[in-house]
């Protein structure tokens, strides 16, 4: 798999982690789905609570945290989070700007936007600008063929972008302090 | 515009919100489930609408559930299948997002006739922000008594949960959503056994798609026989289509299954025709895995006979000349799209979603990938067009879950139907440089003939 990439595996420099008081309760709740003797099925659930509390990205330290509040092996959670696509192993920017890639939203201009989001941040698909401010990433259909072309930031979707909205709302981004996050409600 | 049986209350106001659902007649399919019907009584309604699973496959949904097993002291399970990731393909997003309370409404009679009482929606990470729109129709299901203990005074117990993936196309096969759903990678699994015997933690499961169990609500309300009236032979009641690409009425139509695809298309109840007043030349009717269609064949038959929007007459003619209903992903191509650069885009799809446990599989949509690249930036051969042919047939068949043949389909398909556009694409390396040469010079159409 072309995402599956090698998470960040040193510790050196990456602040520690530990969940705080309000994610441990959202934990709690997750977890009283699930049968007790199958409780691992709360693992992915729990990385994405774990990644918005970690600056948008999985770091060893919250993976680790994540195994030891479930009682699982490390590696579990290493070969969870490497899998799937939402799961960021190196840091990103505070705005995520996923821009969907496929036919659907191709056939009504996608490649124009993320070439003009690639050129006004100066990155190209899957860079953080040098201030930390903006991911880019190309990623695949996101059902949102009908509002076609779009992007996600964070749990929220922009749907039918015009060159115009994507400048509007980078702009919009720049002046928000507070990261956005798939489980902002 | 046909019977509208899912979305007939869609843009009344507040109807995200039980209130207005109740108001236009919500759960009346679970009072009427609960005191007059038995669980047996149920699945044969849905046996008798005909109803097949709308996620892609057309399983008939009521054989699927017969065939769930029953061992004593061992719970059931219903797992809703909400990943919907299938490019092309956004019906069941605008069903849970508009109007959640007819999926919450839909997975009690069909858990009532499982017996079943614990239900999952698992949910595509990327939609989080319906997922929370789930959550809240389901805790004003709990305190309004529809879901819980002892629900209408049953005795029938039922707790539904939202479960979030995490952005992986293949936990849209139901074995690699159960393997997703207990927290793994997720792996397809091999099969026998089949989830309704062991599923989630090994524990008999069905796993069905949204708008199937969205369909329960009428079928349990006006009965299996009114429901299988509409529609044409095996292909009964209602679809939701999700219409996009060069069209001019982008989205979700729900249609009677049967209308000609000319209609679906042209109609200004559906389609509105295909946009930028330019020619047709192909559609991909029924999701990114199904076989591309070119314009020749996408009103009529091999057999001009017309093509209809059903499962049999989107697929009559095999592969040669037909296609599928799939998900009812419906999307369109006018002569500026360019065959190669789209099936390009599906085949690094393809390429990046694979869970690489076969190595067909995992090898085999690298290696297409690669080679339509090529294709694309004008590096490649004539001769590379057979490569790319016996590269995707060794997929093909060959790999443990559909994924494998998804993949090598559309590449198949295309090179079937647009053989011509991959030769362009070897013979002109200047021109097709750039992505937008079809936008300026439309790739000639030579003489060919579908008919017999």
């Amino acid at each position: 798999m072309e995402h599956a990439t090698k998470p960040h595996t040193t510790t050196d420099g990456i602040a520690p982690f530990a969940f705080s008081e309000d994610a441990l309760s959202e934990c709690r709740t997750i977890l009283g789905r699930y049968p007790a003797e199958f409780s691992k099925s709360a693992l992915i659930p729990i990385l994405h609570i774990a990644q918005a509390e970690n600056d948008g990205w999985l770091s060893v330290h919250a993976m680790n945290a994540v195994a030891d509040l479930l009682k699982i092996q490390y590696i579990e959670v290493y070969e969870v989070a490497t899998f799937y696509s939402m799961f960021n192993l190196h840091p990103v920017g505070k705005h995520v700007l996923e821009v969907c890639r496929t036919v659907p939203c191709m056939l009504r201009g996608s490649d124009d936007i993320i070439a003009h989001i690639g050129s006004r941040l100066g990155i190209e698909p899957g860079g953080t600008t040098p201030d930390g401010m903006f991911t880019l990433k190309a990623v695949e259909c996101l059902g949102s063929c009908g509002t076609a072309p779009m992007l996600q930031c964070g749990a929220k979707y922009h749907e039918h972008l015009t060159i115009e909205k994507v400048d509007s709302l980078i702009e919009k981004l720049r002046g928000e302090p507070k990261r956005n996050n798939y489980t902002d409600r | 515009m046909g019977r509208q049986l899912l979305l007939e209350h869609i843009d009344k106001p507040g109807i995200r919100g039980l209130e207005a659902y109740r108001a236009n007649g919500g759960y009346r399919s679970v009072e009427k489930a609960l005191r007059t019907m038995s669980p047996e009584a149920v699945l044969e309604e849905v046996k008798k609408s005909g109803l097949r699973g709308r996620g892609g496959a057309g399983f008939p949904a009521g054989m699927k559930w017969s065939f769930l097993a029953k061992p004593e002291g061992v719970p059931r399970y219903l797992v809703v299948n909400a990943d919907e990731s299938e490019p092309g393909t956004f019906k069941d997003r605008y069903l849970m997002e508009r109007i959640p309370h007819l999926l919450i409404e839909g997975i009690i009679p069909s858990c009532f006739a499982m017996g079943a009482n614990t239900s999952y929606i698992y949910i595509r990470g990327e939609y989080f922000h319906i997922a929370r729109i789930l959550e809240q129709a389901i805790a004003e299901a709990y305190a309004a008594g529809w879901l819980g203990k002892n629900i209408l005074g049953s005795g029938f117990d039922l707790d539904v949960f939202v479960h979030m993936g995490a952005g992986a196309y293949i936990c849209g096969e139901e074995t690699a959503l159960l393997e997703s759903l207990e927290g793994k990678r997720g792996n397809p699994r091999i099969k026998p056994p089949f989830p309704a015997v062991k599923g989630l933690w090994q524990r008999p499961t069905v796993v069905n798609n949204v708008e199937t169990i969205c369909a329960v609500v009428p079928i349990v309300n006006e009965g299996g026989e009114e429901y299988a009236k509409i529609g044409v032979g095996r292909s009964t009641g209602t679809k939701l289509i999700s219409a996009g690409g060069h069209v001019n009425r982008p989205g979700v139509y729900e249609i009677e299954l049967g209308i000609p695809v000319e209609e679906f298309l042209m109609s200004d109840e559906y389609c509105g025709g295909v946009s930028g007043g330019r020619p047709l030349k192909a559609c991909i009717p029924g999701g990114s895995s199904v076989p591309i269609l070119p314009a020749e064949l996408l009103f009529r038959t091999a057999k001009f006979e017309t093509r209809l929007m059903t499962y049999e007459s989107l697929s009559d003619g095999g592969f040669q000349t037909g296609s599928m209903l799939g998900s009812g992903g419906f999307y369109v191509f006018n002569d500026t799209a360019c065959i190669v650069r789209s099936t390009w885009n599906h085949s690094r799809f393809y390429h990046h979603e694979s869970c690489g446990q076969c190595s067909p599989c995992r090898e085999g949509t690298g290696w297409m990938e690669k080679i339509l690249y090529r294709f694309e930036h004008g590096l490649a051969r004539t001769d590379d067009i057979d490569l790319l042919w016996d590269v995707q047939r060794r997929i093909e068949g060959n790999t443990i879950c559909p994924f494998g043949d998804a993949a090598a389909w559309p590449v198949a398909a295309s090179i079937r139907h647009f053989r011509h556009e991959f030769e362009y694409h070897a013979t002109h390396p200047t021109k097709v440089k750039d992505p937008k040469h079809c936008e300026k010079e439309p790739i000639p159409v030579p003489e060919r003939s579908y008919a017999g």
